[in-house]
């Protein structure tokens, strides 16, 4: 089979494996499971060799017409590139585990048919878009992610925060999209295709009229699917969904669909200064704003979408200095880890019985009762805090490597501001990076108190697949070197400088986290906080559904605890209470949006009801009335009908004299 | 003679022979009056041919013809009547209401049917009340 | 129209006397007229019902004296004969059939009296007018050759007409057989039990019209 046949099949079979999955959930349930992984794990396998047969040479493009689309043709087009297929890799592998460990995180779960339907799905969709050499195709995977999205998110619907999450994230998303929508269009409108090899062609030979326009429009987009300020708000939430779900969706694929999106079409973004600026204004924010952010929650899994915005704010980063090599490295190795980590932090909270750090920091013996979730999960926080020799490391150096030459004029693609921002917020956010990753394991594993619940041995399907992500986790870095062959040719390895610089920092704000949480940890035995714990016992899935629930019922909130003993709090000072509710930005949006269009819709519901109703309502008792009239003139006496005949007639006639009278007259 | 004598009381005839189509209650009334009207038409005849001297005496014609329809309708007129009677008990025209469109008759057609048997029956139980009580069952007996 | 009638009936209109000096049988038709239009009032207007019918002889004896006056002696007879002698006595008969009440009856008119006077008045004034209007000026030479004696209605009636006059005859048959069949007796089931058929009047009939009507 041609490298091209491989890769069709690629986002073919998950596709194939939802849709039989679908079709046979509720006669079968058997076949489900296989069902689930088997096409995934074919896709991976067909990934990694497709990715070897590419190997990082030429981008191999195929394309096939489908039908005649008019001006602007629409192609079944194939584009491998380097990026493409690592991405892919990365997308398989994550989804494979996903799957391999949701079939024991939802083992006894009615809906799991359709869940692993949806979680294949939304795999396809994104090998589609990893893969696919036209814009209007990739457009098509990228909405089918948002309502797979949409639909996962909201997996325990039974709660109100999953419904709430759900449609926040599609809401907000589909915000993104429409300006996304209409830049596309723009762009085939100055390119005359959305084929992106012509579209990159057209923009070498400078045929972008509104570059700053189109940019900014699909910036928008890119915002709206990877979590970028200021349309990061549903990702925190979204994790209200099933853990595998967090990891598959929130770390490693659907958040990196944007940024991929701007590392394909990386010259159009590159053709506009401003775009640029923007782009590094908006990953810095999100960088550090995430980082206090996720300094102060108090669900594990918070910390850790916290966490995922700031990695993409360094990705968004990488791609405002024009460096795409280093913004798909860091997309890769952070999908690794942060897969990880999230997967990890579903055995814990199975484990635990809660998602609330500040409860967890108050039981003992966590890392013993979970030992691969520990060491796995320590593993990954190094890396996410840029520890060498760690993946993290490298991508992040990566990242603040083209920074700093930007910054300094060795590199011209975007402008120097573009460069120092990037580079200052770079540094700031990796301090706040190592300060949330330590607090998190500390509180995690190092809590003193009751000895934590016997939730009995984690399965093996869950456990496994941490330590084969914890490979690349470890491994992917040292790949630097060769990793820049298969990018753009940049040389992807640390500089001496940024490298201690950066990894001073790391140390200096993990240290001081430390100190912090020495010196509150004494607090916490005096204050206890209510044991968040939910049925032992029951499948993880359960267990973190209820553990969610009675966190919004125990602290009234569910980023937050009231715990003197946290760590973050004490770094944080004034600045936690707005850091916990991610800077007052929902509040915002309510005030800005939802009020207006509530306040719209009370407008609206009172114009139909009590004006469009009042005329219809209107036609139909003066139709009703004038019928009763009319029926009182049928009263059965022909002598009365008679009556009105002949006076009729009678006027008729009259009326008939009168007028030959005037007409023989005049 | 004027023309205008004839006509006029022609015209004037049928007005009240109208009069008394349009306000009898009695159906055999309203068949005097028809006949009344049929009179003025048949003045109005035998004048206009009287005036015109047609040689085919059309308008004397006519008025034979009408004449033997007048008979003819009478007839048919006072069967019809009887019939009536026979089958309500009253040839009272204002009564003959079957076709009148009630409030009744939009909210239930069953009910409003049943409301207007009941209101026919108690009218005419004064009608059977004269007399000829067995003929008054006869009759119904053969309808 | 009211104007071209005139125009056209022009030749007789040159010498007629006036309305002021009215010749012997104009004055005979006047009052005969005039007896004959009250007697047709009263007919329509009278509570006794009995009395109306022959009011109504009186009125259509009238007629046949104005037909008299008219010259049409034929049709004046047959006048006499056919409406007084027959049609009358029929009339006579369905009251008597229907148990019309002797006497007074107060129930006479129906509610819609007053709106018939209305019509009635409105198109009496209407009709007189546009005939008054139309022929005020137009004369009836009632001298000159017979026109209705029994020999010349003979003679035209069947010369001219006699197809219809044997039509007339079929129609005749037809309205008799017709009269017979609607008032024929129809002895079907007796067993209908709709009416108690006492007498007393104060039971009210069970059963609806509409069932009563398909029987």
């Amino acid at each position: 089979m041609t490298t091209t046949t491989l890769a069709a099949l690629v986002p073919l079979l998950p596709f194939l494996g939802a849709l039989a999955g679908l079709a046979v959930g509720r006669t079968a349930p058997g076949f489900v499971r296989p069902l689930a992984i088997l096409p995934t794990l074919t896709a991976a396998v067909l990934a990694v060799l497709v990715a070897v047969r590419q190997g990082g040479g030429r981008a191999i493009d195929a394309a096939t017409q489908l039908t005649p689309t008019g001006s602007v043709p629409i192609d079944l087009a194939l584009h491998l590139d380097g990026f493409a297929v690592l991405v892919a890799v990365l997308v398989t592998v994550v989804a494979t585990c996903v799957q391999l460990y949701s079939t024991a995180y939802l083992r006894d779960d009615a809906r799991y048919p359709s869940y692993a339907a949806l979680v294949s799905l939304f795999t396809s969709a994104m090998l589609l878009v990893v893969y696919s050499g036209d814009l209007m195709v990739l457009l098509v995977g990228w909405e089918i992610m948002g309502i797979c999205s949409y639909f996962l998110v909201g997996h325990y619907w039974e709660t109100p925060e999953a419904r709430a999450a759900s449609l926040k994230a599609f809401l907000v998303t589909k915000l993104g999209d429409v300006p996304f929508l209409i830049g596309l269009f723009a762009l085939a409108a100055d390119t005359g295709s959305f084929r992106i090899t012509r579209i990159l062609a057209a923009v070498a030979n400078g045929g972008l009229e509104h570059p700053t326009l189109i940019a900014l429009l699909l910036l928008a987009g890119v915002a709206g699917k990877s979590a970028q300020f200021p349309l990061h708000t549903w990702l925190p939430d979204a994790m209200a969904g099933p853990t595998p779900v967090s990891a598959l969706i929130h770390a490693a694929t659907m958040v990196a669909a944007g940024i991929y999106f701007v590392a394909r079409l990386l010259p159009v973004f590159a053709a506009s200064g401003a775009a640029l600026v923007v782009l590094a204004v908006m990953a810095a924010v999100t960088m550090i704003g995430s980082g206090l952010a996720a300094l102060a929650q108090d669900d594990i899994k918070r910390v850790l979408a916290y966490s995922t915005i700031g990695q993409l704010g360094y990705m968004s980063g990488a791609l405002a200095v024009g460096d795409r090599g280093a913004a798909v490295f860091h997309l890769i190795s952070h999908g690794a880890f942060k897969a990880v980590l999230f997967l990890a932090a579903g055995v814990v909270i199975h484990a635990a019985g809660t998602n609330s750090l500040a409860a967890m920091s108050r039981m003992s013996g966590l890392a013993r009762r979970i030992p691969d979730a520990y060491w796995t999960m320590t593993v990954a926080l190094l890396a996410l805090a840029a520890i060498p020799p760690f993946a993290g490391f490298f991508s992040k150096e990566a990242v603040l490597v083209a920074a700093e030459h930007t910054a300094l004029g060795d590199r011209t693609v975007a402008p120097a501001a573009a460069g120092w921002t990037i580079l200052i917020a770079g540094l700031l956010a990796a301090v706040l990076t190592a300060s949330y990753a330590v607090r998190l394991w500390l509180l995690a594993f190092r809590g003193r108190g009751a000895e934590v619940p016997d939730h009995g041995k984690q399965p093996l399907a869950m456990t496994s697949v941490l330590w084969i992500l914890a490979v690349p986790t470890i491994g992917f870095g040292l790949t630097a070197g060769l990793l820049g062959d298969w990018f753009d040719g940049h040389e992807l390895t640390p500089s001496l400088t940024t490298a201690v610089l950066s990894t001073g920092i790391t140390l200096v704000g993990g240290l001081v986290t430390y100190g912090a949480w020495r010196h509150t940890t004494a607090l916490a035995a005096r204050t206890p906080i209510g044991a968040v714990a939910a049925h032992p016992g029951a499948e993880p899935a359960l267990v973190e559904a209820e553990a969610m629930t009675s966190h919004t019922a125990v602290y009234g909130t569910i980023a937050d605890a009231p715990d003197p003993a946290d760590p973050g709090r004490l770094l944080l000072g004034p600045l936690h209470r707005h850091a916990v509710t991610g800077f007052h930005l929902d509040a915002l949006y309510t005030a800005l949006f939802v009020r207006p269009v509530r306040a719209a819709a009370r407008l609206v519901r009172f114009l139909d009801r009590e004006v469009v109703d009042t005329y219809v309502n209107g036609t139909g008792s003066v139709t009703r009335l004038l019928g009763t009239a009319v029926r009182r003139a049928q009263t059965g006496n022909v002598q009365t009908y008679v009556s009105a005949l002949l006076a009729g007639s009678l006027a008729l006639a009259i009326a008939a004299v009168v007028f030959a009278n005037v007409n023989a007259g005049s | 003679m004027h023309l205008a004598y004839p006509a006029v009381l022609a015209a004037l005839l049928f007005c009240v022979g109208l009069y008394g189509v349009l306000a009898r209650r009695n159906a055999i009334l309203v068949l005097m009056s028809v006949e009344l009207m049929l009179n003025a038409v048949n003045l109005n005849l035998v004048a206009f041919d009287v005036w015109l001297r047609d040689t085919l005496h059309s308008g004397q014609a006519l008025t034979l013809f009408t004449i033997a329809i007048a008979a003819a309708e009478i007839g048919i007129g006072l069967a019809i009547v009887l019939a009536v009677y026979r089958n309500r008990g009253t040839s009272d025209i204002d009564r003959l209401r079957d076709t009148a469109e009630t409030d009744e008759a939009e909210r239930l057609p069953d009910t409003a049917e049943a409301d207007g048997a009941e209101i026919d029956g108690a009218e005419t139980a004064p009608g059977r009340a004269d007399g000829k009580a067995g003929k008054t069952k006869k009759a119904e007996a053969t309808t | 129209m009211l104007h071209t009638a005139p125009s056209l009936l022009a030749s007789a209109a040159g010498d007629h006397p006036g309305f002021l000096s009215p010749s012997g049988v104009e004055i005979a038709f006047l009052l005969v007229g005039l007896a004959t239009l009250g007697a047709a009032v009263i007919t329509v207007t009278t509570r006794q019902l009995v009395h109306a019918a022959l009011w109504l002889v009186v009125a259509l004896g009238g007629l046949a004296v104005e037909y008299l006056l008219l010259t049409a002696e034929f049709i004046a007879w047959v006048q006499v004969l056919i409406y007084v002698g027959s049609i009358v006595v029929l009339l006579l008969f369905g009251l008597m059939l229907t148990r019309a009440p002797i006497g007074r009856s107060p129930d006479a008119d129906s509610g819609n009296r007053w709106v018939a006077l209305g019509v009635a008045l409105a198109s009496a004034a209407a009709l007189a007018w546009v005939v008054v209007d139309a022929f005020r000026t137009t004369w009836i030479d009632l001298d000159g050759p017979v026109q209705g004696s029994t020999a010349v209605t003979g003679a035209f009636l069947f010369r001219n007409w006699v197809l219809p006059f044997e039509a007339l005859s079929v129609l005749l048959l037809a309205a008799l057989v017709g009269a017979i069949v609607l008032s024929r007796k129809r002895d079907t089931d007796t067993s209908t039990g709709t009416s108690t058929g006492t007498g007393t009047g104060t039971t009210s009939r069970p059963g609806t019209p509409g069932k009563e009507a398909q029987r």
